[in-house]
């Protein structure tokens, strides 16, 4: 069951931007493709927990602005040679409003 | 009936003459007499024998066995004394008379020997044959060599034995080397070249005597007075037609043989081939045309339909690392124009001159890669109007997207020549390829492409690459990234000369394989269209690496730390009372002094990046940009204002050039500075750019560097006044913002270029003017504190886009 809240407004993150949404259990990372896509990804890297929201965005992967991995902004796992992956969160875009899945993020909390 | 074909000259056009009558199968019994005691070789690579990359052996073209094999009778170092047109015989020198049914001329050409006082002096020769080659292979290091002549043949020669170690000289009477195929500028690439490879060359130089001891050559004495000490003199000034022999047997002779289009002199059966002759007022030297006339002279003995045209020459020198190119015409003159590309960083030089929308001649020299292309563009008299725009990148840029570097070979239509000494097309090279020919050699050996003078070799490679596919590999240039098979050197060319402003412009001119590049490329284009367009384009923070994008440098756990510029270094009370209040306000768990004299507040989280901003702006305070690519600091002594040896203001200096220089975008951080006398203690010498102020007034020097590689600067000028000081300083760090490739330091950028042509830029005052005023133009723009901006205008974009911390997690 999906319980969708609005967050912003999509144009609150530029274009291969990011922010992020502070939860209780920490930060997520909420990113803007240039296509206008969002994803919604855990913002802590795989290698040393890196603040995915501060790096660089292309096509639908993020580099970490540490040591430059590259992470899939569609399933979270690290790119290239390096391996890992970091946990990814449903979010959508409707009429301009950025909406994440509340229950998922509560989900997060828990786990 | 077989009839009997008589040869005078065993060289490379009636040697291959000989070929295509054989190939033919055609009915002669042929007689070959030569002067030189050897059969035929290719004499255009003499060269590489004298350098001794070649030996004699690899440059004979027929054997013994190859004569015998074809029945021809080999009468070697023996010459014709006399010919009997009536009676259709020749008298040889040793009074053997012979009959002919066709007689072939192919006497070649003499070496012009400038007839000064003592030209026949011992050790005074031509560059001709085998016999001088094996005289200068005889020389050494001990020995010194002048060569008079700075052509094709004579830089050939000076190269040759300077690989060996000779001290050579060339002296040129013309004011830049080879003006017949060479524009100045082209001439100054191939003289410094060759100076680098140890040559002297003297041009403008006038010889007036050969000086000689004993009855050998001791020196050149030129016009002005100088005296030029040689072992060995070579001439290299021309050549001259042949013609002795048929002026005596009567035949009509001008500069040279006269023949008609099929090579047939002014009997019907005598003909003749190669440089002996002159066709329509024209004499030949270089070996395309010989072959193409070698061609026809053997379809006519055969009784075949066949026509001599003289076709656009080309030339290229066979010295190695001296990489050059010209055609057709390249003369200034009303309705012509000149496309001109220079890249001082790789020593590379293109023109074109284009008159009526058609290519008519080029020059081009450091890279020859596209030569083939652009001949093809002259001869077949393309219209380039559609073109024109990048037609000096070559054929890679043409017609959309640019691929890798075979493509311009892979785009080449079949009728495209490859190799021009032999008229060699592409799709030859296909065919042979096709038929099994799978390597250089088996292409070499079944076309004869590339297998005369050689300096086509690159480009068959390039046919059997693309051919061959997979199967042939070769090297490729580095690209910036995955994104594009471009170097930074190509994009940085695209984006002046196609005047490409924005980045989606780039990825689509330069044809990145990615949708919007990556984080590799992106930070190198936002720089380089910056630096290049800082009206047009607007800087883009989504390019930039996070530092640059919150103007602070990000740490390991995320935070920030945030470092207020000290303008030379100095400060002030309330300057320091400010950072402490705000160290406290926001609870900076450390405060550090940096080595380029200022003060680190480390550990500010991102949200309160924008008010510990606008609190030090408050106090005056400005970005220290200690996080960009771009002006860090500019480090001080205290100089004449307090220190006993101080000879200038350093601290006024160094707080002039912060303050002009601050807000600046450069391919890399760029620390400066400025010591106010030679003890040095503000350590300006392993800065990117260094002032050391002396009594008489500034030491500026560059390139220096302090981390992973340690460097020293180097002296870039001395100067009089602080305002000299400055414009040098704007106007090199302009040259390095618009030459340099991103993330290269100075010292780095240096090496490619090297410190001379910087030197020459900035001593040009004129250039130097020019990259001011350059410089001025971009920082109109950029000389200004983005975090009072920032503070200002942008900072909810510090802070979190929700805060949904507060939900409590039923």
């Amino acid at each position: 069951m999906t319980n969708w809240i609005d967050i912003a407004a999509l144009d609150d993150i530029p274009q291969r931007g990011a922010r992020v949404v502070k939860t209780s259990e920490g930060c997520v990372a909420v990113f803007r493709t240039a296509e206008d896509e969002i994803f919604a990804l855990n913002n802590a890297c795989p290698h040393k927990a890196g603040p995915l929201a501060e790096g660089i965005v292309h096509g639908k992967s993020v580099t970490c602005p540490l040591h430059n991995w590259v992470i899939s902004l569609e399933t979270g796992l690290a790119q290239g040679e390096d391996t890992g992956q970091v946990a990814t969160y449903p979010a959508r875009v409707e009429n301009g409003r950025i909406l994440l899945d509340r229950s998922f993020l509560r989900a997060r909390a828990a786990a | 009936m077989t009839r009997k074909l008589i040869v005078i000259g065993a060289g490379m056009a009636t040697g291959r003459a000989l070929e295509h009558l054989f190939d033919a199968g055609a009915d002669y019994d042929v007689t070959l007499f030569n002067a030189e005691p050897r059969g035929n070789y290719n004499r255009i690579m003499l060269s590489p024998v004298l350098s001794g990359e070649k030996t004699y052996e690899e440059i004979v073209t027929h054997d013994a066995e190859w004569y015998a094999t074809n029945g021809v009778t080999c009468r070697f170092g023996e010459r014709v004394a006399q010919i009997d047109r009536a009676a259709k015989t020749v008298t040889a020198e040793n009074g053997d008379v012979l009959a002919y049914d066709k007689l072939l001329f192919g006497t070649g050409s003499n070496p012009f020997m400038i007839p000064l006082p003592g030209h026949d002096l011992e050790g005074v020769i031509a560059y001709r044959d085998l016999e001088d080659t094996e005289r200068m292979m005889a020389l050494g290091p001990d020995n010194k060599v002048v060569v008079i002549g700075g052509g094709l043949l004579g830089l050939e020669a000076a190269a040759g034995m300077a690989a060996r170690g000779v001290d050579v000289t060339v002296v040129h009477i013309m004011g830049h080397l080879m003006e017949r195929q060479l524009d100045e500028a082209a001439g100054y690439l191939l003289r410094k070249a060759l100076v680098d490879k140890g040559i002297t060359v003297k041009c403008s130089a006038n010889s007036k005597e050969i000086l000689g001891d004993n009855g050998h050559v001791k020196a050149l004495l030129l016009d002005d007075g100088t005296e030029l000490p040689c072992d060995l003199l070579v001439m290299a000034v021309g050549i001259r037609p042949n013609v002795k022999l048929a002026q005596e047997a009567g035949l009509a002779v001008g500069k040279g043989i006269h023949v008609d289009d099929q090579m047939v002199t002014s009997n019907p059966d005598i003909l003749a081939v190669g440089e002996c002759v002159e066709h329509d007022g024209a004499i030949f030297g270089l070996v395309a045309p010989l072959y193409d006339q070698a061609k026809v002279v053997a379809g006519t003995l055969m009784g075949e339909e066949a026509q001599f045209v003289q076709k656009e020459l080309s030339t290229k020198l066979k010295v190695t690392g001296c990489d050059l190119f010209s055609a057709g015409d390249f003369a200034d003159g009303d309705g012509r124009e000149d496309i001109v590309f220079r890249d001082p960083a790789r020593g590379v030089y293109r023109r074109l001159i284009v008159e009526n929308n058609v290519v008519i001649g080029a020059v081009m020299y450091g890279d020859t890669a596209d030569s083939n292309w652009f001949f093809g563009l002259i001869r077949d008299k393309t219209d380039i109007s559609d073109m024109r725009d990048t037609l000096i990148f070559g054929p890679a840029y043409q017609g959309g997207t640019p691929l890798d570097p075979l493509a311009a070979v892979a785009a080449l239509p079949r009728d495209a020549e490859i190799c021009g000494c032999n008229g060699i097309c592409k799709g030859q090279i296909e065919d042979a390829i096709a038929a099994g020919a799978t390597d250089l050699g088996a292409v070499r050996a079944t076309t004869k492409a590339s297998g005369s003078c050689g300096t086509c070799t690159g480009l068959v490679e390039q046919v059997l690459a693309v051919t061959l596919g997979d199967d042939f590999v070769m090297p490729a240039a580095q690209s910036i990234c995955a994104c594009t098979d471009m170097t930074h050197e190509d994009v940085r060319r695209m984006i002046k000369s196609r005047a490409l402003k924005s980045m989606p412009a780039v990825w689509q001119e330069c044809g990145w394989k990615t949708s919007c590049g990556c984080h590799v490329c992106r930070p190198a284009l936002n720089f380089y269209l910056l630096a290049d367009w800082p009206l047009d384009y607007a800087d883009d923070p989504q390019s930039r690496f996070i530092n640059e994008r919150k103007h602070a440098n990000i740490q390991k756990d995320g935070t920030f730390s945030v470092v207020p510029r000290m303008w030379g270094g100095i400060t002030t009370p309330d300057e320091l009372r400010a950072i402490a209040d705000a160290a406290d306000k926001y609870a900076v768990p450390t405060v550090k002094v940096t080595g380029g004299q200022r003060i680190d507040l480390l550990g500010v989280r991102s949200e309160d990046l924008p008010h510990i901003w606008a609190d030090l702006n408050a106090a005056g305070m400005v970005s220290g940009h200690a996080y960009s690519k771009g002006l860090r600091t500019v480090k001080t002594c205290v100089g004449t204002d307090h220190c006993r040896f101080g000879t200038q203001d350093s601290t006024g200096l160094g707080i002039k050039l912060e303050k002009t220089l601050w807000g600046s975008w450069t391919p890399h951080k760029l620390k400066l500075a400025v010591s106010g006398c030679p003890r040095n203690c503000a350590e300006a010498t392993c800065k990117d750019i260094g002032v050391v102020c002396v009594d008489s007034g500034y030491q500026v020097s560059i390139g220096g560097a302090a981390g992973m590689d340690v460097k020293e600067t180097e002296l870039l000028v001395q100067v009089p006044t602080e305002d000299e000081v400055i414009a040098v300083i704007k106007a090199v760090t302009q040259l390095y913002r618009e030459n340099a490739k991103y993330l290269d330091r100075i010292y780095k950028w240096m090496a490619k270029v090297g410190l001379e042509w910087i030197k020459e830029q900035i001593n040009n005052l004129e250039t130097r003017q020019a990259l001011v005023d350059r410089f001025e133009l971009s920082q109109s723009i950029y000389r200004k504190d983005p975090w009072a901006e920032h503070a200002k205008t942008n900072a909810d974009s510090y802070q979190p886009l929700a805060n949904l911390s507060l939900e409590a997690a039923e």
